[in-house]
């Protein structure tokens, strides 16, 4: 049984963090508002970038000359693996979630017998997947000083990608990243970037239109693609921020709630045991008086 | 029959504009092209240049590049560079004439001047 003092003292200790964790809910509740909308300004952009490609790779009709950024190498040996986290911890399964995809992935690429190379985005994301694949590291990214992830950041990495992949580093690209679906739910996702991914080719092929390009066809491609590499990352790492305030909001949010409950329960064990030693004290004092 | 179109410029951080017009003019890569509706099919990427959106009134928009999509009746304007010319004070613009005066002795390829001439004479034609 713990004394009267060990309880306070606990007690204590209990509601201050629960000061802290009801300060950083509020916070990220804040943030959250602004990484919700501008992940959500920023899905038009890159949807339509998408189509755009899904349109030209359409009307490609000789797939043999087709750039390889758009249709890969034509082998599938190497993978190279983006994994984007956040830069900073406290936000319930986050970073553990992308991570323990990218490692089932990861774990399915060597099973088969490839080669492995991982980007990271974030130091969290890092400091999980070092452990147990450090050595397949390439490069790692962190934009921990930046406040606001803008487009340059998303050109950075990928430009890391494209100068990878000219260097014949890989065959296919994946992204792993968080998408924010809406506060408390976000799915951790892998996407495909190299080769791009037709498979919603299929859906939308009623409309097909021939379209009329200026000027060729190949230079707009060798334009377009490297862009869409950088757009794609930066969607995933607006994705990703939106998600990670949401995902600390609710974690902090459950926080507050269980510190809530420890107090509760602490201070009724406070109570108690005061009472017992009351209660103690006076049998004490009754049995004296009646012995007298 | 309306003979108009939509018209959307689209940033990576927002949505700049989404409206019905009847005439834009872009300046395509290979030279400024005017677009009407019903116009085919078309993916053109840009130059530095100003796009001009003609409906009841004139709007402009400078642009460094971008890539542009016309199906269906309605044009798709992608770029990271969309300014309101109106919005551009005059010191900004000189910056950027500066800047792209520097730039364009310090380009190698064709193509690479091409496009740097093409910034510099549309920032002097804004500036004036």
């Amino acid at each position: 049984m713990p004394s009267l003092d060990d309880l306070k003292k606990r007690i204590k200790s209990v509601k201050s963090t629960q000061k802290i964790t009801k300060a950083m809910k509020m916070v990220a509740a804040a943030k959250l508002r602004k990484a919700q909308e501008s992940a959500e300004k920023g899905r038009p952009y890159s949807q339509k970038m998408q189509n755009i490609i899904l349109n030209l790779t359409k009307s490609i009709n000789d797939p043999q000359n087709a750039p390889k950024l758009l249709v890969g190498t034509g082998e599938d040996r190497k993978y190279l693996c983006v994994v984007l986290t956040a830069d900073r911890g406290l936000c319930g399964g986050f970073n553990s979630n992308i991570c323990k995809l990218a490692k089932t992935n990861f774990k399915k690429i060597l099973g088969e017998g490839k080669e492995l190379n991982i980007i990271t985005v974030g130091s969290k994301g890092h400091d999980q997947i070092k452990r147990e694949y450090g050595k397949y590291v390439l490069k790692k990214f962190s934009f921990k000083d930046k406040k606001n992830i803008s487009f340059n950041e998303a050109d950075e990495v990928g430009k890391e990608i494209i100068s990878l992949f000219n260097q014949n580093k890989f065959d296919k690209c994946i992204i792993f990243y968080n998408n924010f679906k809406n506060v408390i739910t976000q799915i951790p996702q892998a996407q495909q970037i190299i080769p791009a991914e037709t498979k919603n080719l299929k859906e939308s092929s009623d409309e097909n239109f021939s379209y009329e390009f200026e000027p060729e066809e190949d230079e707009i491609l060798e334009d377009l693609l490297p862009k869409n590499i950088s757009t794609q990352v930066f969607k995933a790492l607006l994705e990703n921020a939106a998600s990670e305030q949401g995902s600390r909001m609710t974690a902090m949010d459950n926080a507050t709630r269980n510190a809530g409950d420890l107090v509760d329960k602490l201070t009724i064990d406070y109570n108690r045991s005061r009472q017992a030693s009351i209660t103690k004290e006076l049998i004490e004092i009754i049995s004296g008086a009646e012995s007298l | 029959m309306s003979d108009k179109f939509t018209v959307e410029i689209i940033s990576p951080d927002q949505t700049i504009l989404k409206q019905e017009t009847s005439e834009v003019v872009i300046p395509s890569f290979e030279g400024q092209m005017g677009i009407l509706n019903n116009h085919i099919p078309l993916i053109t990427f840009l130059r530095p240049g100003i796009i001009t959106i003609k409906s009841e009134g004139e709007k402009k928009y400078y642009v460094e590049e971008g890539t542009v999509e016309f199906s269906n009746n309605n044009l798709l304007i992608l770029t990271s560079t969309a300014k309101d010319v109106d919005n551009l004070d005059k010191t900004q613009i000189n910056d950027l004439i500066q800047k792209a005066e520097a730039n364009l002795n310090a380009q190698s390829t064709d193509k690479e001047r091409y496009v740097a001439s093409y910034k510099l004479e549309t920032l002097k034609e804004i500036s004036q």
